[in-house]
């Protein structure tokens, strides 16, 4: 792998730029790997890299139906932050925010990683009160999170509108300064360029259609567009897929997969320094380092695979962003798109073993699961290296829904990226 | 949007409806036999198809009635409406 450096980039620019090469080999199949990964997302790429990293396993493989990254990686609005309420998700997350730290120099590929600060904003007296207990609950915990004043809020961020004549005025809100944005495609292009530099086979426009169990039920292989490949180890990371793909193995999962969309405005001068997320009035924002004011919107009420999404949900979002940024009424929208994510009754995630011997489980990431994509990543591979957990993900077992053990962030924080 | 068929109301725009996830999940008449797992695969386990997919919707601002449609979750397409209680027609 070319070590990327100032001095290399002094180097190709005396060429010309006409020395670059590609950042991994587009290889053949082969008829058997040690492990198989479905799913070239950051957080199955990422799982990859980690395998070969800090578990020697190279003989494997990664097969995605389409282009890598091109499912929920490249679709999403890019919020990292870990102020999650229980200790099992701060945990998680938190463990993902400190990946991200160092991540760039791990990979040496910049993955922009951009700590800007990410405030959630509160506009009712239960909105002050839920808050309050994260930050609370948080700092217990030993997770960045502090409560800041409408008229902090408003210094943190010049640009919102804390008039309390609007129909839902900024009371106050909540700061993780760790959290900000990174780069998406940066993330799945830096895994894979390590994770390829390691031995490990990426395999795009190659859709497994089929998994094989022997007599006693154990995973054997899986069948692909490409044909049969033998694994005794398949790890699915397929996000808004999840379903379809366990379904091959006979598992139903606890999963329900919905449109969720994202817009972006043409590219402006630097106006909005952090991340702005409010849950009450549904509207996420950050601007990219191109300009574009980044957008998230909800998610639609029905299960669906179309990657598109009702208009009125976008709308709806656009009146609350226009309410808190008067001024972003100007602005002109440039694209606006969807990606189906896949949602638990907690709306936790589950990254565990399943009933079926050699096939393990990384989904229910929903609406927020960029933020934990190096953790995740980095726990699946521990999973299916070891055939167990470990600690931090031990938690979130598929088989929490039959215990009963839910880490119920869905009543504590509602939807929130 | 979609444009939902009440089959009480006629279509109607899709705000005056609430989802109500897949249909025909029934509830065991009697649970207290049942294991952890099958009672837990009642509750939280779902087909989520991609593709023909029955499913609830109830129409709060209308008739405020239950009722059951099937939609093709690949196209948004809905290709029958029936009333609760109906069983799924068979050619969708
Ligand atoms: C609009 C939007 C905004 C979001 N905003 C945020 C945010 O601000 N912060 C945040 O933390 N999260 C956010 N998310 C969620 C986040 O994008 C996801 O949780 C995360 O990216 C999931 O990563 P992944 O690698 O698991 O999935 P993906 O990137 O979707 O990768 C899954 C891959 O599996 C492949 N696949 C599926 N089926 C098969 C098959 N049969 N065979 C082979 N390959 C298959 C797909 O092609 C896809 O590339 C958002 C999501 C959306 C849609
Ligand atoms: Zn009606």
């Amino acid at each position: 792998m070319e070590r990327f450096s100032g001095l290399s980039l002094l180097r190709h620019a005396l060429g010309g730029h006409q020395g670059w090469k590609p950042f991994w080999r587009e290889p053949e199949p082969k008829a058997e790997y040690d492990a198989v990964i479905v799913g070239g997302g950051g957080h199955g790429m990422g799982a990859a890299y980690y395998l070969a990293k800090e578990h020697g396993l190279r003989n494997i493989a990664v097969l995605d139906k389409g282009w890598l990254g091109g499912g929920n990686t490249g679709r999403n609005t890019t919020i990292i932050r870990s102020n999650y309420l229980f200790p099992e998700s701060a945990a998680l997350y938190d463990h993902a925010l400190k990946i991200w730290e160092t991540l760039s120099q791990d990979l040496n590929y910049n993955t922009m990683f951009s700590p800007r600060g990410v405030l959630m904003l509160a506009h009712t007296v239960h909105d002050v009160q839920v808050f309050k207990r994260h930050v609370f609950a948080n700092q217990a915990a030993g997770v960045d999170n502090e409560w800041l004043t409408a008229e902090e809020c408003k210094a943190y961020c010049p640009a919102l509108n804390i008039s309390q004549n609007i129909r839902y005025p900024v009371v106050g809100g909540a700061l993780q300064r760790r959290g900000g944005t990174a780069r998406h495609d940066a993330v799945v292009w830096g895994y894979a360029r390590a994770a390829d530099a390691m031995g490990v086979d990426i395999i795009q426009n190659c859709a497994v259609t089929g998994i094989r169990r022997d007599a006693s039920g154990a995973v054997e292989g899986v069948e692909t567009e490409r044909g049969f490949i033998r694994t005794k180890k398949v790890g699915v990371s397929a996000a808004g897929n999840t379903s379809v793909v366990m379904s091959m193995a006979g598992l139903r999962m606890p999963l329900e997969s919905f449109p969720l969309q994202a817009l972006v405005s043409e590219p402006v001068k630097p106006d909005f320094p952090c991340v702005v997320m409010s849950n009450t009035i549904h509207a996420y924002i950050s601007q990219s380092d191109k300009g574009e004011m980044v957008i998230g919107a909800g998610t639609d009420a029905y299960t669906s695979y179309t990657q598109r999404g009702g208009l009125h949900i976008a709308s709806h979002t656009l009146d609350a962003i226009c309410e808190l940024v008067p001024m972003y009424r100007r602005l002109r929208m440039l694209r606006n798109w969807g990606g189906i994510v896949d949602t638990t009754p907690d709306r936790s995630p589950i990254i565990s073993k399943t009933p079926v011997k050699g096939l393990y489980v990384n989904c229910g990431w929903g609406t927020g699961g960029f933020k934990a994509t190096p953790g995740s990543a980095n726990l699946f591979a521990h999973t299916i290296a070891k055939d167990e957990p470990h600690p931090i993900n031990a938690p979130f077992s598929l088989d929490r829904f039959v215990t009963g053990r839910f880490i119920d962030e869905a009543a504590a924080a509602a939807v929130a990226h | 949007m979609l444009i939902i068929p009440c089959p009480h109301c006629g279509p109607r725009p899709e705000l005056e409806f609430r989802y109500g996830g897949q249909a025909h999940i029934a509830r065991p008449v009697d649970p207290s036999p049942l294991s952890d797992e099958e009672w837990a695969s009642f509750l939280y386990s779902r087909d989520n198809e991609r593709g023909i997919h029955a499913e609830r919707w109830r129409h709060i601002h209308g008739c405020a009635r239950f009722f059951n449609v099937v939609r093709d979750t690949t196209t948004d397409q809905i290709l029958a409406s029936y009333k609760t209680g109906e069983f799924r027609p068979e050619a969708v």
